[in-house]
């Protein structure tokens, strides 16, 4: 199964996986408009948000904008969606987001951009 | 496979021809008339404008709106569009307000159901089409009920709704009656409107809408954008007829139907001669509804998303059973409708619990969402399932089911703890276009009757209407759709089935006898066929849950007494082996016929002949009068209010429900309040004021989903985890917030309970006044049967014998012991009676009503609706009780 392995543990919290998520989906650097996330943690150390392509979200999808790839992504299919947001509720490690700009999730294909973006290694694609 | 879905193989397509047939079918359509229109942009929940059809018909409509554009068609055809004003928006805000009000402007005080004037008026209200918030896909559609003769308004899902406003328009309003059937089909991307001619078409609604959903969708990937309106054949003869909206359900491969099963606008639909409403839209997105502030939408919807998510397996598993979930909780609280509403539990509940409908039937473990963005997800459906009886026997179906009303009403209250009948019954009702609760309400009346030998198997043409029958109960509705048999009778429902019975199925007094001739009347015990059918433990005991077993009474039992008689291929035909009565009656000579005027002054137990427009079919038999103490009898336990069956929740034991049903506006349907649980269980609503605020509240906030296009289910159906610490639970209060945010998204404005309930009261009170000018809407009309109220028969009484004589002890001051059962309820009745009246009068005046339930003058002033249409209803009716208000600011109310 193909995904984005993410390694908090050598994560310096720099953001720029998510700028390069963010310029690789829309164009444009801004951590709203990413499918990572970093979040400080309070007793120190970062924690990374991605989806993990688990697969959970799938079966909720009404619209079957969802589905599993061969290669394991779950795959979002933005014409199919209908922005219902079900899939964020039901993701219980909170691993996929939304912007109100936009009318669909914003969730992790796996694409691997953020990878080359990271300077600690914090981030591997995994087969 | 993620998660636990579960791929059940189906293809309903077998159903229906094949592409190219279904291609000839179209062809034969007659275009009749066709309308193009102008895109619209929804601001702020509206586009400002209604679509208006009449299918033909000469009538008169001076008091309407007029159309601001329009086309006239063939067969008087008109089709055009009406503009939604800011009057409307202000005083009516949407939905069921917007479809009162066209009602109003439609019909006049003496307009009937069956008038081509009556109008069928669907409106989806400003916040539906919305994704991201569960339950916001809903259509409210409003009539003059055939079962009520009252402006009627029922909910329901399915895409209709949201695809009607993205098409561009807020209502669609249906009125006239055509000469042929007709479909009318709306393209919400072409913007387009034609009304067609449907020779070929089925009229049962699982056919009719697989075969619209194909003809009309571009491709297979086309099926979601294509939603059907339709009804049934037996909405055609019943006065239950209820509308199916469609959806096409991706994951399952087939069409699904939601219904607006309740008041009978199903028949009015039918009586017009309309198959069906199809209409076709593609597009929807997140931002199809145009809302101001979309953010403030998103964030509650994934707050109510999460908690559906993470909450609803601990709590009520809407995700998994749906509504059904809570079968075994109803009985469990003595408050599951049992043999016609008598008792609130049964031993043989087990039998239809959620539990097994989710072993053996409910399929795919699927998200079964009715509208887009339902993470609650309760529509659930059984998959191949195969039908024993009718028209459809054998065939494989996807049911629309199991629901909780449906167990009730075609389970335990009919005595049937068959999983596969009710199921059955559930499919069949909804293809055939009838009402679940009503028909097993009515079915409920008409076996009670039986079993007390109100009438008999020459009355029913065969038919064991005995409690758990689910042959028979299936068996009424295949007679429904052939408008022959008993079941015709049985489907104009209670209040007609009253006076229907009072006028035919009465004794013939030994005197009048001779006037048979040759033929003796069929008593219960006396079979009319070769083989011997069952003979009826008609005790009274066989009613009752807790002695049933003692009794010797069991379902298996009796059902298997039916084996090898007539009765055991029972519906297996639309023929009916039912309908099987050798010795059909010939006329007989020397029995006068008389005309309805007659039928008054007739002596009761002299047979005579005459005719009924109402239900013309009969069974050839001489009718005879019942008695008055047998009218008076049906009246104790005939459970309708308002000409409404009663939906299916035990009320006696909860004051506050009995008002929740009896004074509801449409009629005892507990969509206005529940109250239950608070009342009962909860003891949080202890004093009739507590009871009122209650009565007044919680209807005006219901009321409110109904104006918006909104599901009362996530309200209510997942609690958040702090609830309990809220000061006022029972409001959901964290869930009512939700509600006012997702109204700011959409239309900008920022409601408190204040604002909120204010809107509802000026549609509940204009209901109430519409009700009023029809000739009902006043407080004899909320008088409710007193089975309602509390225990009416010696086995009601002993099935709750330790509570009622604790009640009599602790309320009455009165020591039970060594007084009758039957002196003890004369006590308790009298008692609940008392109670009853004085919450009428608590109520009528929170809702600023007078004693005879007419809203004052005063009550219009404060909510702003002191229009002069309403002042004209009311002003009689106040001068006549002394509320007329004096004062010189009241003079210019004086000439309006």
């Amino acid at each position: 199964m193909k995904r984005l392995a993410a390694d908090s543990k050598k994560c310096s919290g720099c953001g720029a996986c998510e700028l390069a998520c963010s310029k690789a989906l829309f164009k444009v650097e801004d951590r709203e408009k990413s499918a990572i996330r970093i979040t400080a943690r309070d007793e120190g150390g970062f924690d990374i948000a991605v989806c993990d392509q688990c697969g959970d979200c799938v079966w909720m999808c009404s619209a079957i904008a969802l589905s599993i790839a061969p290669n394991g992504v779950v795959r979002l299919n933005r014409k199919a969606c209908v922005g219902c947001l079900i899939c964020i509720g039901e993701c219980m490690r909170n691993y996929i987001f939304y912007n109100d700009e936009f009318q669909t999730p914003l969730k992790c294909s796996a694409c691997g951009m953020c990878v080359k973006s990271c300077p600690t290694g914090a981030l591997k694609i995994k087969e | 496979m993620p998660k636990n879905v579960e791929k059940v193989e189906n293809d309903y397509r077998h159903h229906i021809a094949g592409r190219d047939e279904l291609m000839a079918m179209k062809a034969k359509h007659r275009v009749l008339a066709t309308y193009s229109f102008e895109p619209s942009i929804i601001e702020r929940g509206y586009n400002s404008r209604s679509l208006y059809i009449s299918v033909g018909g000469e009538y008169d409509i001076s008091n309407q709106d007029e159309l601001t554009s329009s086309v006239n068609g063939e067969s008087g055809i008109v089709i055009g569009e009406k503009a939604v004003t800011e009057f409307m928006k202000e005083k009516f805000t949407g939905g069921k307000g917007f479809d009162l009000y066209h009602l109003w402007k439609s019909v006049r005080e003496d307009t009937s159901w069956n008038a081509p004037v009556n109008n069928i008026v669907i409106s989806p209200g400003p916040l539906a089409g919305i994704t991201q918030y569960p339950g916001a896909g809903k259509s409210l559609v409003c009539s003059i009920s055939p079962l009520t003769g009252l402006p009627f308004d029922s909910n329901v899902g399915g895409f209709f709704g949201p695809f009607l406003k993205f098409s561009g328009f807020d209502i669609l309003e249906l009125q006239g009656k055509a000469e042929e059937d007709l479909i009318i089909f709306i393209d919400g991307n072409s913007r387009t409107v034609s009304v067609e001619t449907a020779p070929d078409e089925a009229v049962d609604s699982h056919i009719l809408c697989e075969q619209l959903t194909e003809m009309y969708a571009e491709n297979d990937d086309d099926r979601m954008c294509i939603s059907v309106v339709s009804s049934g054949r037996a909405a055609e003869h019943s006065y239950i007829g209820c509308l199916n909206f469609s959806f096409f359900d991706k994951r399952r491969n087939c069409v699904r139907i939601k219904q607006a099963g309740r008041g009978g606008i199903g028949a009015v639909f039918r009586n017009k001669k309309i198959k069906a409403v199809v209409i076709r839209y593609r597009g929807v997105h997140g931002d199809s509804n145009n809302p101001v502030k979309k953010g403030l939408i998103n964030a509650a919807g994934v707050r109510l998303h999460k908690e559906m998510a993470h909450l609803d397996t601990k709590q009520n598993n809407m995700r998994k059973i749906g509504t059904a979930n809570i079968i075994e909780v109803m009985d469990r609280y003595d408050l599951l409708p049992t043999h016609n509403f008598q008792f609130g539990s049964h031993p043989e509940t087990p039998k239809i619990s959620s539990k097994v409908y989710i072993e053996k039937y409910v399929t795919q473990n699927v998200p079964d969402g009715c509208w887009y963005g339902c993470s609650m997800s309760c529509a659930k459906a059984a998959d191949n399932f195969e039908l024993r009886t009718g028209a459809y026997k054998g065939s494989k179906v996807c049911v629309d089911g199991p629901e909780y009303e449906n167990a009730g009403g075609l389970g335990s209250n009919v005595g049937c703890f068959d999983p596969h009948w009710i199921l059955e019954a559930n499919f069949y009702c909804d293809t055939y276009g009838v009402d679940t609760i009503s028909h097993g309400t009515m079915t409920a009346f008409a076996q009670e009757c039986y079993q007390r030998g109100l009438y008999n198997l020459d009355d029913s043409e065969g038919l064991d209407m005995r409690w758990g029958n689910g042959y028979a109960l299936n068996e009424l509705m295949h007679q429904m759709t052939q408008g022959k048999g008993f079941g015709v009778i049985v489907g104009k429902g209670v209040r007609q089935m009253k006076r229907i019975f009072a006028e035919r199925f009465g004794k013939v007094a030994p005197e009048f006898e001779h006037m048979l001739g040759s033929r003796t009347w069929q008593s219960i015990d006396e079979p009319f066929t070769d083989k011997p059918i069952p003979t009826a433990h008609f005790n009274k005991h066989l009613a009752d849950c807790k002695f049933l077993k003692e009794s010797g009474y069991d379902d298996e039992k009796v059902l298997g007494e039916i084996k090898g008689t007539i009765l055991e291929n029972a519906g297996a035909n639309n023929d009916s082996a039912f309908i099987a009565n050798p010795k059909r009656w010939e006329k007989i000579d020397g029995i006068p016929t008389i005309s309805r005027d007659e039928i008054a002054d007739y002596p009761v137990g002299k047979p005579y002949y005459s005719d009924d427009p109402i239900c013309p079919y009969a069974n050839g038999r001489p009718w005879v009068k019942m008695t008055p103490g047998q009218i008076a009898e049906m009246e104790e336990f005939g459970m309708e209010n308002k000409g409404l069956e009663y939906s299916e929740y035990l009320m006696k034991e909860s004051l506050a429900q009995q008002g929740g049903y009896a004074l509801c506006n449409k009629g005892p349907q507990h969509d206005e309040a529940w109250l239950i649980f608070m009342d009962m269980v909860n003891n949080q609503i202890p004093t009739f004021e507590d009871k009122a605020e209650a009565l007044h509240y919680f209807p005006m906030f219901r009321t409110w989903f109904g104006l918006l296009g909104l599901c009362k289910l996530p309200w209510n159906d997942v609690t958040p985890v702090n609830n309990k610490h809220e000061k006022e639970p029972a409001k959901f209060p964290e869930h009512v917030q939700n509600y006012f945010d997702i109204y700011e998204g959409v239309m900008g404005f920022r409601h408190n309970e204040a604002s909120m309930i204010r809107q509802s009261e000026r549609v509940y009170t204009f209901q109430r006044i519409f009700i009023l000018r029809m000739g009902s809407g006043r407080r004899e009309h909320d008088m409710p049967p007193i089975r309602s109220l509390g225990p009416i028969t010696v086995d009601e009484y002993l099935s709750r014998k330790e509570r009622y004589d604790k009640q009599l002890v602790e309320l009455l001051g009165i020591d039970p012991s060594g007084m009758s059962v039957e002196d003890k309820i004369e006590k308790i009745m009298e008692y609940r009676k008392d109670q009853f009246r004085q919450l009428v009068d608590a109520v009528y005046k929170r809702r600023g009503w007078t004693p005879n339930g007419i809203p004052k003058l005063e009550k219009l002033i404060d909510i702003e609706m002191d229009l002069p249409e309403l002042i004209r209803v009311i002003r009689p009716h106040l001068k006549e009780e002394g509320y007329w208000p004096m004062g010189t600011e009241f003079e210019k109310y004086e000439g309006m």
